[in-house]
């Protein structure tokens, strides 16, 4: 009986554990705002040289080439700001915090939730960051309320997904620049997609590549829905894709930590 | 569960090729501060892993305040706490939030009042606002122990608590864990230094090879000392001879 009681304990408490985790998870955020900074100066850097420097000579199609390159940048953002939540977890797996933390009687998910949770956070403010940036570049909108919702949630999702993988590196690595390497070909991905140039401008194969990675339809349906656009039918491919990674992902991540337990 | 605060009977572990615990057995008395001695590599910190519900053992049982560590963790983890090698506080928290961290993580009442008894108690209350980064080593260790003692768990794990201290910080950490165990808690310390050993425990045991060599209080380990020769001066022999001539006698047998 006494048991009984002890165990559902560790399960009534799960909320307010969370929201412990969080609560440090926020203030590792905020006291070191550098780390926004640094994850936000290079997708800025890589706006102003494809805007300024490239963007003469890239034939988008469309009239103004921030709104174009705008969706990319934010996902590259989300690529580096996702790899301080492996640089995270990786610091409490080295520091024995996790191990404290998991020799106590708390609900041992909500260790992984409290980062991931917060990584959603800084995102959003790097993300507010570039747009603003992104404004005094010329980017405008046309886009009402429910299709800035609506790109709100994508990038949400996106963000979400992103970090669960990042989880997984944060947890297994040996060193901190094993635990951030995850993070490059992610950053790369945007790249080799409709985000900077269109994709009919590429080689078969290349463009082969470029049309049927997670990337493109996402940036596609993000860029229709700022244009003020009908959604396009591929907002139902990104969100597959969104979706299929998040669950993989945070299937994986959730193996990875409980194998660590035995 | 009554009067064993942990039994351990024939624990094994290996990873992969490498057996580390080899049929590990000992069974500490609750409130005393039982002493685990060995060398580098010797299992000690394994054998504090699965008691600390961190890692399954491959064979064996483990009872720990009355539970089984693998059937029945979250009750084991209610009746302890765990200091690691190093001192597991967060950097970019200060010290009292630290400790407020941990108390509500043991869902106590009054977090904040909890954290500042720990923090007068440890010589720590002018510090608390200061984040950890700033801390000497001394005082990272003393937030350490400070966290662990919240929500008074009634049995303490110390994995070499005071490797890395300078000769005052041992000292301080020892005042503590002599503190701890007066309270009627249990203690289960490892080691490497002999005098620790010999200085703060009820009970000493020997890990070497992956099993327990020897075991009992200081007195019964020094009668299994060739007994002392009379010569022209009697010398009494340290723990350190004790040691290293049970481990010889194990190793040419």
């Amino acid at each position: 009986m006494e048991m009984i009681q002890k165990q559902d304990a560790a399960q009534h408490h799960f909320f307010s554990d969370l929201s412990v985790m969080l609560g440090r998870s926020l203030r590792h955020i905020f006291r070191s705002m550098d780390t926004i900074i640094t994850a936000t100066i290079t997708p800025i850097g890589l706006m102003l040289l494809f805007v300024y420097v490239f963007g003469g000579a890239i034939q988008s199609g469309a009239g103004n080439y921030v709104n174009y390159v705008l969706p990319g940048i934010f996902l590259v953002a989300i690529a580096s700001g996702t790899s301080y939540t492996s640089l995270r977890l990786f610091t409490d797996v080295q520091r024995g915090i996790m191990e404290r933390f998991r020799s106590m009687p708390i609900a041992s998910s909500t260790l992984l939730w409290g980062h991931v949770l917060a990584s959603l956070v800084f995102n959003a403010i790097s993300l507010l960051v570039i747009m603003l940036v992104a404004l005094l570049m010329g980017f405008r909108s046309s886009a009402g309320l429910l299709p800035w919702l609506a790109v709100v949630a994508m990038l949400a999702l996106v963000t979400l997904a992103f970090t669960w993988l990042a989880v997984i590196p944060g947890l297994t690595a040996r060193s901190i620049d094993g635990a951030a390497a995850f993070a490059y070909p992610l950053i790369f991905l945007p790249f080799i997609s409709s985000a900077f140039v269109p994709t009919r401008s590429m080689p078969p194969v290349v463009r082969a590549f470029a049309e049927n990675q997670p990337m493109t339809a996402i940036v596609n349906t993000i860029r229709a829905l700022l244009a003020g656009e009908p959604a396009p039918h591929e907002i139902w491919i990104a969100l597959a894709w969104c979706v299929g990674m998040l669950l993989v992902a945070s299937f994986l991540a959730l193996r990875v930590y409980k194998k660590r337990v035995s | 569960m009554t009067d064993i605060a942990i039994r351990v009977t024939d624990l094994h572990k290996a990873y992969g090729q490498l057996a580390v615990l080899q049929g590990v057995e000992f069974a500490v008395e609750p409130g005393r501060i039982f002493a685990l001695l060995g060398s580098n590599g010797a299992g000690k910190t394994t054998l504090i892993k699965i008691l600390s519900t961190l890692l399954r053992p491959d064979r064996g049982t483990a009872i720990v305040g009355g539970f089984d560590v693998v059937s029945q963790p979250a009750q084991v983890r209610q009746s302890i706490s765990l200091t690691g090698q190093f001192a597991a506080v967060d950097e970019l928290l200060t010290g009292r939030e630290n400790l407020m961290m941990i108390a509500r993580l043991r869902h106590l009442q009054q977090p904040r009042q909890v954290a500042d008894e720990l923090l007068a108690r440890f010589g720590l209350s002018e510090a608390a606002n200061r984040r950890v980064a700033t801390y000497s080593g001394g005082m990272r260790r003393r937030l350490d122990l400070a966290m662990s003692l919240a929500g008074r768990p009634p049995i303490m794990f110390l994995d070499e608590p005071t490797t890395g201290l300078d000769p005052e910080g041992r000292l301080e950490v020892w005042k503590v864990v002599k503190e701890l165990a007066e309270g009627g808690r249990t203690v289960f310390l490892t080691t490497q230094y002999l005098d620790e050993a010999e200085q703060l425990a009820d009970h000493i045991a020997i890990l070497h090879q992956g099993k327990i060599i020897a075991s009992g209080t200081l007195r019964e380990l020094k009668q299994l000392f060739p007994a002392a020769r009379v010569e022209y001066v009697e010398k009494q022999p340290t723990l350190e001879e004790i040691f290293l001539a049970i481990i010889g006698k194990k190793e040419s047998c």
